[in-house]
């Protein structure tokens, strides 16, 4: 039925050594499922932050425009956000010609571009949510300490609502994790691109797509638990009472 | 009460008649032109299903096209998606483990596609980056000789893909079938200032000795026969009547 040995035979492939290479000598497989992952998350929280704080402004049109982008992100899927940042945009000359092309025509950066984008819209409405909910409490103390309006939202708004942020964010994340796996449509070799790459050397599907499956799943895990350690540690002081 | 008894029986019969037109599904690359393309009606066009429907008809058999990404299509084929595979397959010895083989339909040598005056030596692959189809006998070739010298290799789904990608210089080259890189993308307004370049590429240990439809591993019957309607329209006219409707030479071969 399962092939175990088609298994150890190609999962090094998984861990960026194909064809019989040593582990680790390219990217491919889980090293670039990580950077993938990693400088998306870490682009798009520095985008989301500015614009959460933008969302909940009372001025209209500061808050329309980032309400429209949230709404674009997050209504539309991220396949076909990839599909138009490297497909789409190529077809026009004036980009093909602009200083952004040296970087566009690679298929990493498109793919970290489209993850950015998506999962910033995402993480600017879990922020903008737990902005709104801070409790009348923190922001009366604040003034009450003659705290200025950013000050405020420095020292106070903005660390209480990122803790709080936790639990859903860690959701966004692993989601985010598993949305890599699309990459692979644009010819990157990312986890599941070796595992079609297998599939179609060996004309067997059940083997790498579940040598890949795994690797999800223990990835998923070690994200849960980093993000359950964290929210133990940020998050302490609302847990119930222990005692 | 008999006749209307009689009615049912004849009824019946006919219906049994109907049922025993046999069926046989042929899967097809989903766009490789101008071997195969997906009309806007969505029904497929091309010389692999027009081969397929000639040879249906001499096997007296109804013809569904199936459409099928490449890279899938043998494991799709075991699965029992479909009963035959005519998709511009090279017959090579590695999918021979997997699948059985009728006899050659066309011969034709890989060329690689590339920007017009391209001097393709052994020099000029390094550093460049050339599109491949993914697990085609292409891929095989230049990960073993282009990547050696120092070509990074880019894999593609569907061969329009890699010419997308070629025209807006995100590769050098894409290596696919002469006639596919002709047809489909230098002869097109796309594929402007682009030509074939360098030599044909046809060693038989990578490109095995031309293009054959897959039948399943011991499908002995369904071969037996595919085989003898290859025979009888290459023998009628019928295939060299397909061959010219989208090609000006032959690509039989020897």
């Amino acid at each position: 039925m399962i092939d175990l040995n088609l298994i150890i035979e190609r999962f090094p492939a998984f861990l960026g050594g194909t064809d019989g290479a040593p582990i680790m000598s390219t990217s491919d497989g889980l090293q670039l499922t990580l950077e993938l992952l990693g400088l998306s998350l870490a682009f798009g929280l520095l985008l989301a932050v500015p614009m959460a704080l933008m969302l909940v402004s009372r001025n209209k049109w500061v808050a329309r425009p980032v309400w429209l982008y949230t709404y674009v992100f997050r209504g539309t899927p991220l396949l076909v956000q990839l599909f138009i940042i490297y497909y789409g945009l190529s077809q026009f000359d004036w980009v093909r010609d602009s200083w952004a092309w040296e970087y566009l025509r690679e298929a990493y950066v498109c793919a970290i571009l489209a993850f950015t984008l998506n999962t910033a819209a995402y993480t600017t409405e879990i922020l903008a949510g737990q902005i709104r909910n801070t409790h009348y409490g923190e922001i009366e103390a604040a003034k009450a300490m003659g705290m200025g309006k950013w000050l405020m939202m420095r020292r106070i708004v903005i660390p209480s609502a990122l803790r709080r942020a936790l639990p859903a964010y860690s959701n966004e994340v692993v989601m985010m994790m598993q949305s890599t796996s699309i990459a692979g449509l644009v010819t990157l070799a990312d986890l599941t691109g070796v595992a079609r790459r297998v599939f179609s050397d060996t004309y067997m599907p059940f083997e790498p797509f579940l040598t890949v499956a795994g690797i999800y799943l223990v990835m998923t895990f070690a994200l849960v638990w980093l993000f359950k350690k964290a929210e133990q540690r940020w998050l302490a002081y609302l847990a119930p009472r222990k005692h | 009460m008999k006749k209307p008894l009689l009615a049912l029986g004849t009824l019946a019969l006919a219906l049994s008649a109907t049922v025993s037109a046999e069926t046989l599904r042929f899967a097809t690359d989903a766009s490789y032109p101008p071997f195969s393309k997906q009309g806007a009606d969505g029904k497929m066009t091309g010389f692999d299903p027009d081969i397929a429907q000639a040879l249906c008809a001499v096997m007296k058999a109804k013809c569904e096209i199936v459409p099928q990404d490449f890279d899938g299509i043998i494991p799709a084929l075991n699965a029992k998606k479909f009963d035959a595979v005519i998709a511009s397959m090279n017959i090579t010895e590695e999918r021979k483990k997997a699948v059985d083989f009728s006899d050659k339909y066309y011969n034709m040598a890989s060329r690689l596609v590339a920007k017009q005056g391209a001097q393709i030596n052994a020099a000029w692959f390094k550093g460049k980056k050339i599109g491949v189809l993914r697990s085609s006998i292409q891929e095989k070739y230049a990960r073993d000789t282009f990547a050696k010298q120092g070509a990074q290799l880019v894999s593609y789904g569907k061969a329009p893909e890699s010419f997308m990608d070629l025209k807006a210089g995100r590769v050098d080259a894409a290596f696919v079938d002469a006639a596919v890189g002709d047809t489909d993308f230098v002869k097109t307004p796309n594929g402007k200032g682009f030509a074939l370049v360098g030599p044909d590429y046809n060693d038989p240990k990578y490109f095995g000795v031309g293009s054959g439809i897959a039948v399943r591993k011991g499908d002995k019957a369904l071969l037996a026969r595919i085989n003898g309607a290859l025979k009888q329209i290459r023998a009628d006219g019928s295939y060299d009547k397909i061959q010219k409707k989208y090609f000006s030479f032959d690509i039989y071969g020897k």
